[in-house]
């Protein structure tokens, strides 16, 4: 069983304790340990249940490759799922619990799936649950679903209370990897000058190179890491930072850095996650290598370990991983964690090294130490169920007779180090297969590029596939050097440091263990360990001719597990090959994605939540509606006020409270919303003419117009009225929606197709306010505020004037969206609010009311007036909504002119716009079909029109509709069967005019 | 072809699973085909099934550069739904959904379709009306779909938050019988099943060219070598243009990339997809537990397979605002496809101005779910030179202006 | 995540300030063409796996129109310039050939 040691541990603070609980029960650990170390260093070997057939699994890795080791961390809203223990940092408090396991870790029903398992081969569920059709929906799926998933979902309610930001960070050499080669790199690229970047996802400095030993210019590694550290920290142009990760790697130089910040100290001030936008002009990926497992059977079971995780165990935090350790490998480097052991005064009763002339100076000091070494040795079985107690040897070129079992608690394993490519691999670099390492490292020739087409990554040290220390800190010097050229500093003339560890000899790669298991053997070889996928499978999806690797991983869902695959892949990939009888490089490898390791949803975010998710955008008036009971409506990225509500009333009843006040005396709106566009210049009235159905270059100084736009296409996009301020200046005025949509597409025009047209357009939307007064006693009103002439005859219908209105600067537009005598005023936005509350205070006699959208809505419906959104969605052109009146005949172009001419468009069969009036007076439904008999091919209903504004208006007391209509101008009178959303009521309408209410526009004219 | 069950499953298991054979069978071009499918996607495959199923076409081959099903079949968010707005939208997409009811069964290959709903958010007074408009168009389409309330939508997604803050939930256009299913098993049964009926399915075999006679074609040069056919269908999505290059014509179409993730998987919480379009994303869970989570396309050309990052923050943040327990999820994998859009983003499955060649394209973000209505009226269209579902979707359309919008009902398509 | 300089206000613009635009160089057709040329010049796009000449916009910058030359492959810029012209300038032709010995010297051939 796994324990804490007396002594050693170089990063843990054995003089302070802190406690946490696991599955409830109170643990203790120190300062520097992971929740992996101090779970194994309370004897907990048992930590999780796999994926599928729920088999006890425990501590396996004690990186970011863990597989195993996952649990749920905190409480409420602070829980979170599938946290990996051998990356979370210990801290006091800490809560974690086992996953997918019922009703305990250690009493798992589930776990009768693994005595199925052999009728839950790889792909089994697309050859079952076939019949009956039902059952998948309601029986079969719902139990997978609830067996698979892993960890427990968070609260239905839970609301993050953590804060998450993003930073933006531009550097010249970014490292990626805090081991030996990312200090070198970053250390050779800051003398330089260049500004350097280096991050590193642990806690600690140093990687791997404190536990593997050796020597650096003489120094212990450790002393090494210290002394190069403080030359990084002198350098002013280089940054440092802990736990960050290269999480993905994007075009041009754009890398996410993960920084994990409170993790391990939730109660630090400050943001949980920082998200890191980095943009580097060149990237040294130093990340490492990450060890292999070797699938011989039972090698996923609790106690069976990576050989580099039970030495990391034991030198950084001072944890056995048991009493008596098989070490079984394929290399040299195993042979290091079998005198660590050794050296921590365990029992190592066996190395079994693969291959038959074993190793090189490792193997001989471990002999010398008086460890036992056989060679051509594997494992063919593993004992015990819960708690190792033995292992089988075998031949490893057998078909796995058992030769001897070697009582142990504990076993090593080693199958070789495959350079961690990821990085590389994310934006396009390629691979290559190194025969020697029996690994896939970076293709120099084929790197990813950044926007000049040079190569803009350069790998370094393991991660470059190096093996020795004294290789991987030269390769790292080298990418420090090139990375400072390629960028045009000059790299110092310092060499790359003398590092001496012991020679090794070749590995000899070992993808089964032994070569020839039989099936049953293979059965129980784990690839993949979260997902449960063994050579067996891999071997039935080749056999089933599954042979791309992209369908064997999809068909065994190896690799797709919370790790990625990081420790399954290449030895997958090497089943596959083995099965197909081609070499590993034809067979080829996955696509590595981004994120190295999973990233938290809300690092992702960032700080755009709750109110900051999108900006709002407020009108100078927008305090007064809140503060007056405005109900909101989101338009845009605006709030409008639907209605104004008042206390007791409903919606609909304020509506029609609000139009009655309008229609009867004085409404008053706020219509800064609208676009404003000042479109200025010798060529101004030319380039409206073109943008505009209209002729807009005839209009006058001091008029109005109301103008159609048309999308090259055909289609109309928005409308409003254009006022001609003078000879060179329009002003024009769009929907709400429209301002800047409008005027990008102006500028678009302007610049790439009449870029010598003399026009320039600035969009003034939110430098004015528009207040629109509207109603019988609006001229009244603005006599009494006075300063501007609006008599009938001075300011007549489509005209505007500028002046001072109560004492402030105002355009005021005699036009109007509702048939009202009307008055749009606008006013610098600063003025905005002390005009409304003059007009409110003024108007006051009049009982003037606010009205909003609600309202606008209807009064224009019941003019006839269309609305771009509702009588138009992007297929409609003018002509269809009998604005052909708007459109000119005189002129040769305008944008949409062409299209329109096209057979579909000039179709007389186009539905077109009518007024619809229900024969009882009720209300149609928005969006409803006119239908006529029969069907169409498809067996569809045919319809001959629909619905596209509908309300009741409360000025004639019935329901009013506009719709679209299948020659609808020529069918006056006619009647159209509406269906509701049943498809079967029917509901019968006339077609009438679209213009409802004062049709002489009488109350208009005034 | 051994029939799939759970007895045969069970047989298997007592000797090792040594006897089940192979999916499809491995094949090498012959001279000539009858018919040559470009693409061995879900939609040339599905083409490929139908030309047999329903038209006894079966001298058949489908070309494959990479690996069969690889391209976005395998890449997608596998949403199946046919509440769309205008009417051949509608037909073709219901059509598909219908054909998924049953196509398990049909190919003895569990697709895993899942009809556990699909709802579309109305956040605005503006959606709120658009799929209002659906329901009522749905209703005389055959299509089911029904808008509901606020409190339902509660029911149904129990971490919807509802109040916003920015965009409440007013509502929701509900098809019940829309879902999701295995995107992988859908391009292996149909394969499965197309070899079984004696087609070659030829993967690692790139198209370098395309050969005519005059106006007709004649057929295709290869990596693997000249293959005479009478027929050909390019049916290759985002490299579409690449195809129709070879064959001499130019297609309203632009590659471009679209984004998806997928979190670690946790327990069910989610029995349904769920797409905001006003905050543009949309959300179902796996199987496996994945919370499946995809949003907008970039908007610019691409053959990357590879987006921008900005779009992922867009969508996560859409995702928390909706259903804000995600936060302390993690991102598992993220990917993009390439798709191919066209000028009014529906699809175009038409003759081409070379005679006997036919291009199924254009399906942009939301492809998967059409694979079964697509084959079966590709094959319709290829066999008899017309056809129902697809004669609203040839690409003479364009010059006559007669488009397919759906952008009226939904920003954002999948 | 691209990054493309702007040739107006000579920025390095990180994509989140520009929007995209489509392909680059297509002459407007007005009410005389032929609804063929007018299908074509809407909607027919070249869409190249290679070399793509294409607008862009600096929106959330100085607000101009310009072109780029990409690889819609590898995302490689072989220049930017100003959207007021109705070809790409010799230059980068240029650049693309002495990089790109695979592609045409101009793909819109």
């Amino acid at each position: 069983m796994s324990t804490r040691l007396a002594t050693g541990g170089r990063l843990i603070d054995r003089s302070r304790q802190v406690s946490f609980t696991f599955d409830g029960t109170t643990l203790r650990g120190h300062p520097g340990d992971t929740l992996a170390s101090a779970l194994l260093a309370s004897g907990r070997t048992l930590v999780g249940r796999s994926f599928k057939y729920h088999r006890p699994r425990g501590v396996i890795a004690s990186g970011a490759e863990e597989p195993n080791a996952l649990v749920g961390l905190g409480q409420g809203d602070r829980f979170e799922p599938n946290a990996r223990a051998t990356t979370t940092e210990l801290f006091d408090g800490l809560q974690a619990a086992s996953q997918n396991c019922w009703p305990s870790l250690d009493y798992d029903v589930g776990a009768v799936n693994a005595a199925l398992s052999r009728f839950l081969p790889a792909g089994f569920y697309y050859k079952m649950f076939i019949h009956p059709r039902a059952f998948w929906k309601h029986v079969y799926e719902p139990f997978i679903r609830h067996s698979a998933g892993l960890g427990r979902a968070p609260a239905v309610e839970a609301r993050d209370p953590d804060r998450y930001e993003h930073f933006h960070h531009h550097t010249d050499v970014l490292v990626v990897g805090g081991g030996v080669a990312g200090l070198q790199a970053a250390k050779t690229a800051g003398e330089s000058g260049l500004r350097v970047l280096l991050v590193e996802q642990t806690g600690h400095w140093g990687g791997r190179a404190p536990v593997d030993g050796g020597t650096i210019d003489g120094k212990t590694p450790e002393d090494w890491i210290g002394d190069t550290l403080q030359a990084l920290d002198n350098m002013p142009n280089v940054t440092l930072r802990l736990r960050l990760q290269g999480a993905g790697l994007y075009d041009h130089g754009y890398v996410l850095g993960y920084e994990r910040l409170a993790d391990h100290a939730p109660d630090a001030p400050g943001p949980r996650h920082r998200l890191w936008r980095i943009r580097a002009g060149r990237i040294v990926t130093a990340t490492g290598a990450i060890e292999r497992p070797l699938p011989f059977a039972g090698n996923d079971r609790p106690g069976v370990m990576l050989a580099s995780a039970v030495r990391d165990y034991i030198v950084n935090w001072g944890v056995s991983a048991g009493d008596r350790l098989v070490v079984v490998t394929n290399n040299d480097d195993a042979y290091r964690t079998a005198l660590a052991h050794h050296r921590a005064g365990l029992t190592v009763p066996a190395v079994l090294d693969a291959r038959p002339e074993g190793g090189g100076a490792l193997m001989a000091e471990a002999q010398a130490a008086g460890i036992r070494v056989l060679t051509g040795r594997g494992i063919a079985q593993v004992n015990g169920t819960r708690a190792l107690t033995g292992v089988e040897i075998c031949a490893q070129a057998g078909e796995g007779t058992p030769l001897e079992t070697i009582a142990c608690d504990a076993v090593a394993m080693s199958g070789g180090w495959s350079p961690v490519v990821h990085l590389w691999s994310h934006c396009g670099g390629k691979l290559v297969w190194d025969e020697a390492a029996a690994a896939f490292r970076p293709d120099p020739d084929r790197a990813p590029i950044g926007q000049d087409g040079a190569s803009n990554v350069i790998a370094a040290g393991a991660a470059n596939g190096q093996g020795d220390l004294s290789s991987i800190l030269k390769d790292a010097e080298k990418a420090g050097k090139t990375a400072a050229r390629d960028l045009g500093g000059t790299p110092s003339d310092a060499s790359a440091p003398d590092a001496e560890q012991p020679a090794e000899a070749p590995l000899a790669p070992v993808w089964m263990m032994p070569q020839g298991a039989p099936h049953a053997l293979r059965a129980k070889a784990f690839l993949d360990f979260q997902n449960d996928v063994k050579v067996s499978d891999v071997h039935l999806a080749a056999q089933e001719g599954f042979e791309s690797v992209e369908h064997t991983k999809r068909y065994t869902t190896l690799g797709m597990a919370t790790d990625q695959g990081k420790m399954s892949n290449i030895n997958g990939l090497a089943v596959l090959s083995r099965a197909l009888n081609a070499p590993i490089p034809q067979v080829g490898t996955t696509t590595f994605r981004p994120p190295y390791t999973p990233v938290s949803m809300g690092a992702i975010a960032g700080e755009a939540r709750g109110p900051l998710f999108q900006p709002i955008r407020r009108t100078p008036l927008h305090d007064w509606h809140e503060t007056h009971g405005a109900k909101w409506e989101p338009v845009g990225q605006w709030r409008r006020p639907y209605c104004y509500p008042r206390a007791g009333e409903d919606k609909h009843a304020a509506v029609a409270r609000e139009i009655d006040a309008t229609r009867g005396s004085l409404g008053l709106l706020d219509a800064s919303t609208l676009g404003k566009i000042v479109v200025k210049g010798p060529d101004a009235g030319r380039f409206l003419d073109m943008l505009y159905t209209n002729m807009m270059s005839t209009l006058k100084p001091g008029r109005c117009r109301y103008g159609l736009m048309c999308s090259e296409n055909g289609f109309l996009i928005d409308d409003g009225v254009v006022a001609r301020l003078d000879d060179d200046t329009f002003l024009c005025h769009t929907t709400t929606g429209g301002a800047d949509r409008i005027h990008a597409h102006m500028e678009d025009w302007l610049q790439t197709e009449w870029w010598d047209w003399k026009v320039y357009t600035a969009n003034l939307t939110e430098q004015f306010a528009q207040i629109a007064v509207v109603g019988p006693n609006a001229r009244k009103l603005l006599e009494k505020l006075g300063g501007i002439d609006v008599s009938a005859e001075t300011l007549p219908f489509m005209a505007f004037a500028e002046g001072q209105l109560a004492g402030h600067p105002v355009r005021v537009f005699r036009i109007s969206f509702s048939g009202e005598l009307s008055y749009e005023i606008a006013v610098p936005a600063g003025q905005a609010r002390a005009l409304w509350d003059r007009i409110v205070d003024a108007g006051a006699e009049w009982q003037i009311t606010p009205y909003g959208t609600e309202a606008l809505h209807v009064m224009r419906a019941e003019k006839g007036f269309i609305m771009i959104g509702d009588e138009t969605d992007g297929t409609v052109i003018p002509q269809d909504l009998g604005l052909d009146w708007a459109i000119s005949k005189k002129k040769d172009d305008y944008l949409g002119k062409r299209a329109q001419a096209r057979s579909h468009m000039t179709d007389p069969d186009r539905w077109k716009l009518v007024g619809l009036k229900t024969l009882d007076g009720s209300v149609l439904p928005d969006g409803a079909y006119a239908v006529t008999e029969g069907t169409n091919v498809n067996g569809q209903r045919n319809t001959e029109g629909r619905v596209t504004s509908s309300y009741h208006s409360p000025t004639l007391g019935h329901g009013i509709a506009m719709g679209l209509a299948h020659r609808g101008p020529e069918r006056m009178g006619e009647v159209l069967t509406f269906m509701r959303d049943d498809g079967k009521t029917a509901i019968e309408a006339r077609i009438v005019d679209p213009v409802f209410f004062d049709p002489e526009g009488a109350k208009q004219n005034v | 072809m051994k029939r799939y069950s759970a007895f045969a499953v069970a047989r298997e298991a007592l000797t090792g699973h040594r006897g089940w054979e192979r999916a499809w069978r491995r094949a090498q071009p012959k001279a000539r085909y009858d018919v040559i499918i470009v693409g061995a996607g879900g939609h040339g495959l599905a083409t490929a099934y139908y030309l047999g199923k329903r038209f006894g076409i079966t001298n058949v081959a489908v070309l494959e550069k990479g690996w069969l099903g690889g391209g976005n079949t395998g890449r997608n968010t596998t949403i199946i739904r046919s509440n769309y707005l205008q009417d051949p939208s509608a037909a073709i997409y219901e059509k598909s959904r219908a054909l998924y009811e049953t196509l398990s069964q049909d190919l003895n290959y569990n697709v895993m379709f899942s009809p556990r709903g699909v709802m579309m958010l109305a956040q605005t007074e503006h959606e709120v009306r658009g799929y209002r408009r659906t329901a009522h168009a749905n209703a005389l389409q055959g299509v089911e779909t029904r808008f509901i309330t606020p409190a339902e939508v509660k029911k149904i997604v129990p971490i919807i938050r509802l109040e916003g803050p920015r965009y409440p939930v007013l509502g929701a256009l509900w098809q019940a019988r829309g879902g999701t299913a295995r995107h992988d098993a859908v391009a292996w049964g149909y394969a499965r099943a197309c070899s079984a009926m004696g087609m070659d399915i030829i993967q690692q075999c790139e198209v370098t060219g395309i050969r005519r006679d005059g106006d007709r074609v004649t057929g295709v040069d290869t990596t693997k070598g000249a293959i005479a056919c009478d027929k050909l269908g390019l049916v290759v999505a985002g490299h579409s243009g690449v195809l129709a290059q070879m064959a001499g014509f130019r297609l309203p179409i632009e590659s471009v990339a679209l984004q998806a993730l997928v979190s670690e998987p946790i327990k069910p919480i989610m029995d349904c997809v769920v797409m905001a379009n006003t905050v543009h994303g949309y959300m179902s869970q796996s199987d496996k537990g994945e919370m499946v989570i995809g949003g907008g396309a970039d908007g610019y050309n691409n053959y990357t397979q590879r987006g921008s990052f900005h779009h992922v923050e867009e969508t996560v943040r859409a995702l928390i605002e909706t259903f804000p327990m995600l936060s302390r999820l993690k991102m598992l994998r993220w990917w993009g496809g390439i798709v191919d859009m066209t000028g009014d983003r529906s699809p175009i499955l038409s003759k081409t101005p070379l005679q006997n060649c036919f291009v199924n394209c254009g399906w942009g973000t939301g492809g998967f779910k059409a694979i079964p209505g697509s084959g079966w009226g590709f094959a319709e269209l290829m066999a008899k030179g017309h056809a129902p579902l697809t004669d609203s979707f040839s690409l003479d359309r364009f010059r006559e202006g007669r488009f397919i919008d759906e952008s009226v009902a939904a920003g954002v398509a999948h | 995540m691209l990054i493309l300089t702007c040739p107006c206000c000579g920025v390095a613009a990180d994509e989140i300030e520009l929007a995209p635009g489509g392909q680059a160089h297509i002459a407007r057709r007005g009410p005389d063409s032929t609804d063929a040329a007018f299908e074509e010049y809407l909607f027919l796009r070249d869409n190249p796996r290679g070399v793509h000449f294409e607008r862009w916009r600096h929106a959330m910058g100085c607000g101009k129109w310009f072109h780029a030359a990409r690889c819609t492959a590898t995302n490689e810029v072989f220049g930017t310039y100003p959207a007021q012209t109705t070809e790409p300038p010799q230059e980068i032709r240029d650049r693309i050939a002495e990089r790109r010995t695979d592609q045409p010297k101009d793909s819109r051939a």
